[in-house]
């Protein structure tokens, strides 16, 4: 298949950028890794007519230091953040979200931000930037927006960037001390899109819970906060019953849809799968840190 | 390359010769289709319907053709009186078959471009030639269809329906065939069975999936009216005869090569509607043309395959004795039936195994849908019917409480009982005989190899104690390989003295230049570098039959095996006049011919080729004609048969349902292996393409018959992760039927995985009872038999 | 009518340069403009391997990329790894381990395991295995990729896969 036509625009500073997609929204997609929107390109499902290629904004790729947070450049790629030692250890849970991600050869094009941006349900990032109340940066000619991940996806492939804005920068909290994480999620195959994935991170208090922190992806439109979940782990601690009672408040509490890889009633078992072992996993980290 | 590797007796077959198809490979020097590039090539792309079942009112192409960059258009309506369908009988039964089994065909011809109606998604309406291929796919867009649509019937069950529409109005019903046959009493003998079990056993739908797609390009030359095509085929020879056939040429001026060829498996095993009409393209726009299909093409167009569903019913004693089984089953061929009734034909003929069943009856309809039509892959109908058999053998197992291992050994028909005579007849017209081989001894190896039955059952049982679940499974099967009705081969010895052979085999990947060079090389007694070996291309032998049905070295080496006989009989008698000697005093030798136990009485093939020249100065004796080549069709007497033991252990996850394959064995008889390591490589291919028709690759419908799994994303190839720790153990039981003993293998590996894997899973909830009787096997469906939540206290 | 674009990019050390439309994929442009046709085309969507190349180091799937942007890139194919007549040392362990039949995905193993091997000095049995994973083979059933890569990674670190310490 071969993609319909289009004008390929190549910035190569952010405010250019930001011009070129106010000039020629909504007619125009953003082009970051490729991963994602070149398939649909080349099906013809996407056919903007204008291409505003990132790859060449060198200023959009990076990973600073900020302190309390980490501010990652919506254009690092995939295989720089697995990578990172800084990420590894002052943000592990995206880490552990990014070795999940597709094959080697995905990762080196794709970008945490084309990631995000794209919101496919069943994505890695997005769930993972949820679980942690990361804060994603939008940018347009008309400034700067600050997003929180909970108000950022709406839908399947659909966020609540407006069609001049680019997002340019994700805000990820550091990892607190006594803290652990974990990414799990199932497959048909490894590197496939999730069936049912969890990222976790849970903060220990003695045998108390002082923070807990679950968010599915793969199991309805947009990835979701796991509440109810984390309320039991807060009401239960940090024990195998209460894991089990997290188990069944996650199966319950997302609505997924079925399809050829999975039915509805298989989805919702394996987020409740999915969440205790994450739990287990990130706790078993967080009693490490202790 | 590397110095030949012969064997102790100084031969080349049976050892494992590294392949000379290799260096271009690697170095990314092959040629495959999309790769051929001619000057002035024009590329096409085709129209495809998105709708399953549609009247076909009008296709405009009007601003197509007035689009820049676009050369031609061209709708069926504008075809149909040019070019001809396809005949629907590409493989055409011999009669023999058909005075043995109970037949009523009635196969539609394929056109080459439908004007009437559209028959499933996917196939084409229209078709565009342009400057490149990006073009094209711009100019379908601005075609304008009007389609009427209608009923689409989205299964085999939906066709059967009373009232169902018609998917070809002439042929005034949706089965393409009824087939019946049976042995002994058949269903009669089953109302005085002790027990009787009957289950209802579905194959589902998935197919080749080749890595290289489908492609064609063609080459009209004027100045001698001759055509050469390129394709991705199997079947050099078929497309040459349906390419001259449709364009009212003689076959010799039509010339079909496939080149580099990325993996066939059955799916490009007959003659597709491309390969036709990118050739009259060339023909008409005297332009050379260029085809390649995209993924989402292949996957929709491409034949599909298995989609059967048995209802079984078996008939045994207190001991696990089968006394009769019978059968009845529907193939959903979907709109075509490009190989009639050979699937089913196959299946037919396989259901009974290698066990000795006195009483069987069966029968099938091949029915009509609008799906994408049904053609071999690998395995062809064993794999399906294999499915019902092996799991009805364990269903009976489990019925009795006897173990399925042992109800198998007391089923087998045991070596000493070789050649064993099925009363069934295969496909070929020729009565069944099981020719050699020893079928327990297989099933005990499998066994041994994963640690021995009585520790499997050990060990099963010591972790169903710690709440872990383990199941063993096994799959035997035979195969009729090796099957007619021809192949040919011609042998020349070049005027250099090198040994030439060109055979219509035709390769994607089995290593035919390298096993066909070991053959002749043994056969003339030549370094094996000396032999060069052509395969797939009609200009170099006049009939050809193919690669399929695991045929290719049984039949090629009989070929080559003929015209060398031939020419050897010239050879002998030039040297004998040369050399002055008794021909029974010559043997081959170092290059060519020489007398025994004389070093210095020796002609090389050079020295005799140059002898036998025609014309003057010739040293030939006389009534001995000039050249030295030869021509033989070698038409095997009947199928030989393969066969193999497979069996697995399978870890379940009770949380997830997931199916881990712990280990994965075959113990796998094909007679004499010409060259072990390839015949192992392309054992534990099938094997891993087995696996991925038994849990990951399917081919799903709705109830519109749209294809829900229309990319690689969707349709699940097995990865390097997917594969399981596999060994395969290779007995070599020769072939009585040949002079080199050998058995086809090139489908065998993909038999048994899927009933292996189910009746492995199955036997690893064998506490809850559980049955799943269709494939793929699902980690929902295990998962469902552990209970609604996961983390509930266990029970015992 | 969109404009063609002059592309120019370093292809196994030499600079080639053609015309691409900006949505022309950097597979056809290689293959097309370029006459590389080693590299092939199996899906276009990302998924099969078949297309990788090697792009600043990194192996990538060409068919996600559009020519132009490959333009000033240091790009090796297939056709890059042998030295004249001299396969590359993994052709050869290819060869030898059997890891090809059609020889339509070797081209996309090849550059993915050079990458896979290069990038990571700790490489396990479960890496290559994994790493391998990246590319979809029909034929094989991997065995003979998998235990060439290994061999490979062993002479490249010069100790055996298995005894690295793994990704972490």
């Amino acid at each position: 298949m071969k993609p319909a036509p289009f004008t390929h625009l190549a910035p190569t500073s952010i405010p250019e950028a930001l011009a070129m997609l106010g000039e020629h929204a909504p007619d125009a997609r953003v082009l970051a890794g490729g991963q994602s929107l070149v398939p649909m390109m080349n099906f013809r499902l996407a056919r903007p007519a204008v291409l505003i290629d990132l790859n060449r904004v060198p200023d959009l790729a990076y990973i600073r230091d900020n302190g309390d947070v980490l501010a990652i450049g919506a254009m690092t790629r995939e295989r720089t953040i697995e990578n990172s030692e800084l990420v590894h250890d002052a943000a592990p849970l995206i880490h552990q979200a990014t070795i999940h991600i597709g094959h080697l050869p995905i990762r080196s094009r794709g970008t945490i931000g084309g990631s995000i941006a794209n919101a496919d349900p069943a994505a890695e990032y997005p769930a993972a930037v949820l679980a942690l109340d990361c804060i994603l940066v939008a940018s347009s000619v008309r400034g700067n927006r600050r997003i929180a991940a909970a108000d950022f996806f709406d839908g399947v492939l659909s966020t609540t960037l407006e069609p001049d804005e680019i997002l340019t920068e994700i805000i990820v909290p550091k990892l607190p001390p006594l803290s652990g994480s974990a990414f799990v999620e199932i497959a048909r195959r490894h590197g496939d899109f999730a069936l049912a994935g969890v990222a976790a991170q849970i903060t220990l208090d003695g045998d108390n819970v002082s923070d807990v922190r679950l968010a599915a992806c793969g199991v309805g439109p947009a990835p979701i906060r796991l509440v109810t979940a984390e309320a039991a782990i807060r009401a239960g601690g940090p024990t195998g019953d209460a894991f089990d009672d997290a188990a069944r408040a996650a199966a319950a509490e997302v609505d997924p849809d079925g399809d050829v890889h999975a039915t509805a009633t298989y989805r919702r078992r394996l987020a409740g799968v999915m969440t205790r072992r994450a739990l287990a996993k990130a706790t078993e980290q967080a009693r490490r840190a202790s | 390359m590397d110095d030949n590797i012969r064997g102790e007796s100084g031969g080349y077959i049976g050892q494992s010769v590294p392949r000379r198809e290799d260096k271009r490979l690697l170095l990314g020097e092959g040629t495959f289709v999309a790769d051929i590039q001619l000057p002035g090539m024009v590329h096409v792309a085709f129209a495809r319907s998105n709708l399953a079942h549609a009247e076909i009112t009008s296709v405009g192409l009007d601003a197509v053709r007035a689009m820049d960059g676009v050369i031609y258009a061209a709708s069926g309506a504008d075809l149909a009186d040019e070019l001809p369908p396809i005949n629907g009988m590409q493989v055409v039964t011999p009669q023999g078959w058909r005075d043995r089994v109970d037949t009523d065909i009635l196969i539609p011809d394929q056109p080459l471009i439908p004007h009437d109606k559209v028959r499933y998604v996917g196939e084409a309406y229209a078709m565009v030639v342009a400057d490149s291929r990006y073009i094209a796919e711009d100019a379908l867009e601005l075609i304008n269809p009007e389609f009427v649509p209608l009923q689409p019937l989205p299964d085999a069950q939906s066709a059967l329906d009373e009232g169902a529409p018609l998917v070809h109005e002439h042929l005034g019903r949706n089965v393409a065939a009824f087939l019946h046959t049976k042995k002994g009493d058949g269903a009669a003998a089953m109302e005085t069975a002790p027990h009787r079990l009957r289950r209802q056993f579905t194959h589902h739908r998935y197919a080749a999936m080749p890595l290289e797609c489908r492609g064609v390009v063609a080459d009209y030359d004027s100045r001698t009216d001759t055509l050469t095509l390129w394709s991705s085929t199997q079947v050099v020879h078929w497309v040459r005869r349906e390419v001259a056939a449709a364009l009212g040429m003689p076959e010799e001026r039509v010339r079909c090569v496939a080149p580099d060829v990325g993996g066939g498996f059955g799916g490009k095993g007959h003659v597709y509607p491309e390969d036709i009409l990118i050739a009259y393209l060339a023909r008409r726009l005297r332009r050379p043309v260029k085809w390649v299909e995209d993924r989402h093409e292949h996957i929709l167009n491409a034949a599909h395959s298995r989609d059967n569903v048995y209802d079984v019913e078996i008939g045994f004693d207190d001991s696990g004795r089968i006394l009769a089984v019978t059968s009845s089953f529907l193939v959903d061929s979907g709109a075509y039936t490009p190989v009639g009734a050979g699937i089913a034909g196959n299946s037919i003929a396989h259901m009974l195994g290698p066990y000795d069943i006195a009483n069987y009856e069966t029968d099938c309809k091949i029915v009509l849908t609008n799906r994408t039509p049904n053609a071999p892959y690998r395995g062809a109908g064993r794999p399906e019917v294999g499915f019902a058999m092996e799991r009805a053998v364990d269903l009976v197992a489990n019925a009795l409480d006897i173990d399925p291992f042992e109800v198998r050994l007391r089923n087998m028909i045991t070596a000493d009982r070789m050649p064993y005579d099925v009363g069934l007849t295969y496909r070929d017209g020729v009565p069944m005989i099981y020719d050699s081989g020893d079928y327990p001894q297989a099933l005990n190896r499998a066994l041994e190899e994963l640690g021995g039955l009585a520790a499997i059952r050990e060990r099963q049982k010591a972790a169903l104690a710690e709440g872990r679940y383990i199941g063993l499974g096994i799959g035997c099967y035979v195969e009729g390989t090796g099957v007619g009705p021809f192949e040919g081969a011609t042998v020349k010895i070049d005027p250099t003295g090198k040994i030439m052979v060109a055979t219509g085999a035709c390769a994607q990947g089995q290593g035919h230049e390298t096993v066909f060079a070991q053959i002749a090389a043994d056969l003339w007694q030549v370094p094996i570098d000396d032999v060069f070996v052509t395969v797939a291309d009609t200009a170099q032998v006049s009939q050809g039959y193919g690669t399929i049905a695991s045929r290719s070295t049984v039949t090629a080496s009989g070929a080559i095996q003929g015209a060398s006989d031939e020419i050897q009989k010239k050879v002998f008698a030039v040297a004998g006049h040369v050399l002055e000697a008794a021909e029974n005093d010559l043997e081959l030798r170092d290059g060519g011919v020489g007398v025994k136990g004389v070093p210095d009485l020796h002609m090389s093939y050079r020295d005799i080729a140059q002898a036998a020249k025609p014309g003057w100065d010739h040293k030939r004796p006389d009534g001995v004609e000039a050249g030295l080549e030869a021509t033989s069709y070698y038409v095997p007497p009947t199928v030989t048969w393969a066969y193999a033991a497979s069996a697995a252990i399978v870890e379940i996850d009770r949380e997830t349902g997931r199916v881990e394959i712990e280990h994965f064995v075959e113990v796998h008889d094909a007679g004499t292996l010409v060259n072990p390591g390839l015949a192992d490589g392309q054992v534990k291919g099938g094997l891993v393409q087995g696996i991925g028709g038994g849990l990951l690759e399917e081919l799903a419908y709705d109830d519109q018959a749209q294809l829900l799994t229309g990319s690689l994303m969707d349709y699940l190839l097995p990865t390097a992760s997917d594969v399981p720790p596999i060994t395969v153990v290779h007995m070599e039981t020769p072939s009585p039927l040949n002079a080199l003993g050998v058995k086809g293998l090139g489908e065998g590996g993909a038999i048994a995985p899927p009933v292996v894997i189910a009746n492995a899973v199955c036997d690893a909830l064998r506490p809850f009872g559980a049955e799943l009787n269709s494939t793929p096997v699902r980690w929902g469906d295990v998962a469902a038999f552990f209970g609604d939540d996961p983390y509930a206290q266990a029970e015992a | 009518m969109i404009e063609n674009q002059t592309v120019s990019f370093t292809v196994n050390g030499t600079v080639r340069s053609g015309e691409a439309e900006p949505r022309m994929l950097l597979a056809d442009f290689l293959r097309d403009r370029l006459q590389l046709t080693g590299t092939h085309v199996g899906c276009e969507h990302g998924v099969c391997g078949a297309c990788t190349v090697i792009c600043n180091g990194e192996a990538v799937r060409s068919c996600l990329m559009f020519a132009v942007q490959a333009d000033g890139a240091e790009i090796r194919t297939i056709e890059g790894l042998a030295d004249g007549a001299e396969m590359h040392p993994l052709q050869k362990l290819f060869s030898e381990h059997r890891a090809l039949q059609c020889g339509f995905c070797t081209p996309g193993m090849l550059m993915t395991a050079i990458d896979l091997v290069h990038s990571n000095p700790n490489l396990t049995s479960d890496d290559v295995r994994t790493g391998m994973s990246a590319a979809l083979c029909r034929c094989t059933g991997y065995e003979g990729i998998v235990n060439a890569v290994e061999a490979y990674a062993r002479q490249v670190y010069g100790r055996g896969a298995g005894e690295g310490e793994g990704n972490g």
